[in-house]
């Protein structure tokens, strides 16, 4: 078992969900209450890295954020940030390909509660943040919570774009994900077998649990 | 951290030399393997190796032209390519790739694994052999291949292809011998497959003295237990 992969792939997780929840709760709310003309281009936008191959999205972020592109370069030499083959890159990375994640179930929670209630609560002169702790929030709350529970998992998954700016090294940018590849070519189908186990296993519960939270959030409505 | 690219056929040696280098100096090091051609790529891109040990000699001399290098390198190992056929494998492992030309022939081969021609020199050298001995043509369609060689010798005795052209240095490593059995391709069928080892700029000091620990009898004597020649034989 290949815990320092799976402290990573953890840290990983972590951070994307912590860097990408006020932005899906954001982008997600607006897109749920607003109409206007480009709607559907934002909403494809957001959509794109669920249908785009992993590895274009990868390839992409390769040839600009690498230090042979202006960008790569520049980030390198007047903030001294490297983005390609360590874990800032990851994490840019992860925050990209796991926007539909967020953004499409916290969108759908808000577009599930009903506009009398928010409108109610205006009416009955309830401000702002008040609305959205005591009406909003708790409706939405199911949703929010598998949207959180989906990003974590699926970025303890995600294989194609990690090894594309990643470069697997060990305690930077090799996953778990990444690790049951290596292994695999090394001939060591034991840990991989064990890595892979534990994946499955944590990802089907994961999903379980926020498809019991659902539901009994539901029932209690 | 220290860290190493090396190519994949390094797997098993590089990890025993590695660790008696960092038993005898006390230095720690980070070990990467992969394909050579993406390591290349990775480094143009500005990947953090320090030391790059290619499994052939153009991937470091591009670098040095692209000047991400301290020099033109160094010799340090010579690798040989033979014929792996799982257990089990209607396929003998006949290093004249005799038993492959009939196997073609009578339908006996349906898959057969090689790296990727395209960016690991071990696909290169595989493809050299294969043209040499007349078969390249009808072996394409049978083909699939590896991303480097070592994934090229998981999928050759995967139990789902007939056999492959792997690494001599990994079928000796003892998790791959007991899969199947072995035989060298002769060395005058593909170039030579030498081997070259780079710093890169900004490598720190132990980095250096893992590079020249390389070329000690000491090290190269783990090297040639796994199957590779020292370069100036």
């Amino acid at each position: 078992m290949d815990w320092q992969a799976l402290v990573l792939s953890l840290q990983l997780a972590g951070v994307t969900l912590l860097v990408l929840l006020p932005l899906g709760l954001w982008l997600g709310r607006w897109l749920a209450y607003t109409t206007f003309a480009g709607k559907a281009v934002i909403e494809a936008l957001v959509v794109l890295p669920l249908v785009l191959p992993p590895t274009v999205l990868g390839y992409y972020l390769l040839v600009s954020m690498g230090g042979a592109s202006p960008l790569g370069r520049w980030a390198a030499e007047t903030l001294d940030l490297r983005l390609t083959f360590n874990f800032t890159g990851l994490v840019v990375a992860s925050v990209i390909f796991n926007v539909p994640f967020i953004v499409q179930p916290v969108q759908r929670a808000f577009e599930a509660i009903p506009r009398q209630l928010t409108e109610a609560a205006a009416v009955s002169g309830l401000g702002w943040w008040p609305t959205w702790r005591r009406v909003e929030l708790p409706l939405a709350w199911p949703g929010i919570l598998s949207a959180m529970v989906l990003t974590f998992v699926h970025t303890m998954g995600e294989f194609g774009v990690v090894l594309m700016v990643g470069g697997s090294i060990p305690g930077e940018t090799k996953t778990i994900a990444i690790s049951i590849y290596d292994r695999v070519q090394a001939f060591d189908l034991a840990a991989a077998d064990r890595m892979a186990w534990l994946l499955l296993v944590l990802s089907l519960g994961a999903v379980t649990m926020s498809f019991f939270a659902s539901a009994r959030l539901a029932a209690r409505r | 951290m220290p860290t190493v690219a090396a190519a994949s056929d390094l797997k098993f040696a590089l990890e025993e030399v590695a660790a008696q280098f960092e038993r005898e100096s006390g230095h720690k090091l980070r070990l990467v393997f992969g394909s050579s051609g993406n390591f290349y790529s990775q480094i143009l891109q500005g990947a953090p190796f320090h030391l790059y040990l290619s499994a052939d000699e153009d991937f470091v001399f591009r670098l040095a032209d692209a000047g991400k290098t301290v020099d033109r390198g160094r010799l340090y190992a010579r690798g040989r390519i033979g014929i792996l056929v799982p257990h089990g494998s209607p396929l003998r492992a006949d290093g004249e790739l005799k038993d492959l030309a009939a196997a073609l022939r009578d339908g006996r081969l349906r898959k057969f694994a090689i790296a990727n021609p395209e960016h690991a020199p071990y696909g290169q050298r595989a493809e050299e052999a294969l043209r040499h001995a007349g078969l390249w043509q009808a072996i394409r369609p049978h083909l699939v291949l590896g991303e480097n060689i070592s994934q090229a010798a998981q999928f050759a005795t995967s139990g789902s292809t007939q056999g492959g052209i792997v690494a001599l240095s990994l079928a000796l490593a003892p998790d791959v011998a007991k899969l199947g059995d072995f035989a060298l391709i002769p060395e005058a069928w593909h170039r030579p497959l030498l081997q070259r080892m780079v710093l890169l700029k900004g490598a720190p000091p132990p980095v250096r003295e893992f590079h020249d620990y390389l070329s000690t009898t000491a090290a190269q004597a783990i090297m040639v237990r796994y199957g590779f020649a020292t370069p100036r034989d």
